[in-house]
């Protein structure tokens, strides 16, 4: 995609297949439509970006394998389906109980999946590492294997297609906000997103294990002088990082059924970190604030400009954002104490 | 070794996820009654069409032909189709002529511009390799085509569309089938005439075969073309362009891309309510696209250069019992050309000058159509299909004339 490439099809546009729009009807048009859209997807970003920004409050590690933690709670999601009977194909009609114990039963496999991968890839990958006083450039690049290592695995084992769709409920409109729909996924994920989100910002300020976390962010070794143990910490730390990262990965395949692909998490792991570091990498509210956004300004820029400039905006968003604010929206926060 | 092996995994489990999905709960039944013409017959196989087994008393020193495409990348289900296809013709060729053993080499570009330079170079420097199946997309035919020409390696193409490829000088570029300057305004025939569409949208991926077609059935849908948008490949929330078509309130949206995104596409467009028919491209006619549109496979189209394998008994009978599969989309075609390329061995032809002077000289009937291709490597004669979804499976519909 070169310069010229756009300037030749700039001058050859033929019925408006130009290569920037600036549609302004549709934008307003489908504003309320966009802006719910953009609530939803930007829900899950937040979430996945939670686990971004909880390791590096504590680690000062950019975790690059959280994507694959959640793309195995993503499969975890299609085998819990898969196990329970359904196949892909028409979406079943189920009754209402059968189906929130069904998704339930997929959130709690997920959340275990993820969780399970964030610990074990601590053990196997950064533990050693810390053990020996690695410097920290040896721990991306660590992590940036890591993510290979986890993708390759399903690739080798499921192939490069993504699994076929399987989903329990269509994703229909339930009512409107100023004639923009609100579907049913878009609920659940929104609703679930929010309150996940606030446990875990109550589990890190309010409880004695989050004292710990926030402990370890500030100063590691005055923390561990005062009897916190720092291992156990880290291991808390990539745990509730990667069960949220389940959970966004159930939300994920509720709305794109497709989703479970080896390759599938790495765009919107990319996105999720954008997010965490739009709101203030370290900060958790940051976390929620910038996936939020960035799900919502994404829309937006496509709704206005053409679909081909959805990540362009969002990283115009954040370039735009840091150039202002270097630490973020709301700051590093993890790593300061507060009063 | 490793490769063949996973790759039989990997037939393996789209196998089995092709009978399991057979007996899925709930299938709805088929469309048929929406389109305007009833099925057309499907053509049956030329009784002089070229058979890789020949007599049987051919002779050749041994030599490698390759094919080249994704088997394990993205759109894997594509090339897929496409190697079993020439595999099945080289077995037949190797099992009937004692004398005369071809070895087929398999490459995976991954199906991307970017890896398939890499692969081609690969192949080029591989001496014994006078002959290439491949490569399937239009976007890697492009970054990879003047690496076979310089090494003066054929390479027959059995599916890629994208018109501009045979505009390069590439003397070693050959297609068997019809460019997207005939899909394109089939294409909008189909969706005008047919499905009496008046509103039409136009969505794009940034694939060379996506822009191109799109922008061959825009010029050709004319003023009935009423928006456009794009896409990106490996994307998968469509929620900003599926509330501009629900906007726009068009009677069929087009996509000009790959199932990989077609699936999740037609899905969220079915889930808000857009009733406008979908129709999918070549690259969008796979299994897997129905296995991934759930509800909204049922209502999609399909329009492509490639003939319908219904009656040429002979060669699905084989390859059914040698894949334990249908045929799918270009596999016919790679067959036709994996023995167009067997034939120039049986021939004599032993180095890359002399396949390609064969390749280029061809004049012979084919199971799909009859080849014999121009200075371009363009085909004179094509034809353009369209199918549709009936009980879960991809069926023929008409034939565009």
């Amino acid at each position: 995609m070169s310069m010229t490439h756009d300037l030749s099809s700039l001058v050859l546009a033929q019925g408006g297949s130009d290569w920037i729009t600036f549609d302004v009807d549709s934008f307003l048009n489908q504003f309320w439509d966009n802006t719910i859209d953009g609530l939803s997807y930007g829900s899950i970003y937040a979430l996945v970006a939670l686990g971004y920004t909880l390791v590096y409050g504590v680690l000062k590690l950019i975790n690059f394998a959280h994507s694959e933690v959640f793309i195995y709670g993503a499969y975890a999601t299609w085998f819990t389906f898969y196990g329970l009977g359904f196949r892909p194909g028409a979406t079943p009609d189920l009754p209402l109980l059968p189906l929130i114990g069904f998704l339930l039963l997929a959130l709690v496999a997920a959340m275990a999946v993820s969780g399970g991968t964030a610990v074990a890839l601590e053990r196997v990958a950064y533990r050693p590492l810390r053990k020996r006083g690695a410097p920290r450039l040896v721990f991306l690049i660590t992590a940036i294997g890591a993510s290979f290592v986890l993708q390759q695995i399903l690739f080798i084992w499921r192939g490069g297609n993504p699994e076929n769709s399987i989903r329990l409920l269509r994703n229909d409109e339930v009512f409107t906000i100023f004639g923009g729909s609100v579907t049913i996924v878009t609920i659940i994920t929104v609703v679930a997103s929010i309150l996940l989100m606030v446990g875990a910002d109550i589990f890190v300020n309010r409880t004695k294990f989050g004292r710990g976390i926030r402990a370890v962010a500030q100063d590691p070794d005055t923390a561990t002088l005062m009897g916190v143990n720092k291992e156990r910490v880290v291991t808390l730390t990539f745990l509730i990082g990667g069960l949220l990262a389940g959970a966004a990965a159930l939300f994920y395949m509720m709305k794109i059924p497709q989703g479970a692909s080896y390759q599938g998490g790495f765009i919107l792991g990319i996105k999720a970190f954008t997010a965490a570091v739009l709101g203030g990498i370290g900060n958790l509210r940051g976390a929620l604030l910038g996936g939020l956004l960035l799900g919502v300004v994404e829309n937006y820029g496509q709704s206005l400009f053409g679909g081909a400039w959805r990540d362009v905006v969002a990283f115009a968003l954040l370039v735009l954002i840091l150039m202002f604010r270097p630490t973020g929206i709301l700051g590093e926060s993890l790593g300061k104490a507060r009063v | 070794m490793q490769r063949a092996r996973l790759t039989k995994v990997i037939v393996l489990a789209a196998a089995g996820a092709i009978s399991l999905s057979a007996c899925a709960a709930r299938t709805d039944s088929g469309s048929g009654g929406d389109s305007g013409a009833p099925q057309a017959a499907a053509p049956s196989a030329a009784a002089n069409a070229a058979d890789p087994a020949g007599d049987g008393k051919a002779q050749c020193s041994p030599v490698s032909i390759a094919y080249a495409g994704t088997i394990n990348g993205a759109n894997a289900a594509l090339g897929q189709n496409i190697l079993k296809g020439a595999k099945l013709a080289v077995d037949q060729h190797n099992k009937a002529n004692p004398g005369c053993q071809v070895k087929l080499e398999q490459f995976d570009t991954e199906g991307t511009p970017d890896k398939a330079p890499g692969i081609v170079t690969q192949i080029a420097n591989t001496q014994n390799i006078i002959g290439v199946i491949g490569l399937p997309f239009s976007g890697e035919s492009k970054a990879a085509g003047n690496i076979f020409n310089s090494a003066g390696l054929v390479a027959v193409s059995p599916s890629a569309t994208n018109p501009s490829l045979a505009q390069n000088g590439w003397k070693t570029f050959f297609r068997a089938l019809g460019n997207d300057n005939t899909q394109g305004p089939a294409a909008a025939k189909f969706i005008t005439d047919e499905l009496k569409a008046s509103k039409v949208c136009v969505i794009e991926d940034d694939s060379e075969y996506g822009t191109g077609l799109a922008a061959s059935i825009t010029k050709a849908l004319g003023a009935k073309a009423t928006c456009q948008d794009k896409v990106k490949t490996k994307q998968t929330d469509f929620s900003a362009v599926v509330n501009k078509i629900k906007g726009e309130k068009p009677d069929a949206v087009f996509y000009s891309g790959y199932y990989q995104e077609a699936a999740p596409f037609a899905q969220q467009l079915n889930d808000a309510g857009v009733a406008a028919k979908f129709v999918g491209p070549d690259g969008v006619k796979d299994d897997q696209f129905v296995k991934g549109a759930g509800d909204a496979a049922a209502t999609s189209y399909f329009t492509c250069p490639c003939v319908p394998a219904d009656q040429f008994t002979k060669f699905t009978d084989a390859y059914k019992a040698a894949t334990g599969t249908d045929p799918g989309t270009y596999s016919p075609e790679a067959y036709d050309v994996a023995t167009i390329l067997v034939k120039g061995i049986d021939a004599g032809k032993k180095d890359r000058a002399g396949l390609l002077d064969f390749v280029k000289n061809y004049d012979g009937q084919g199971i799909t159509k009859h080849f014999k291709w121009d200075a371009h490597g363009e085909l004179a004669a094509t034809t353009v299909w369209t199918y549709k979804v009936e009980n879960g499976k991809i069926v023929r519909n008409t034939e565009i004339k």
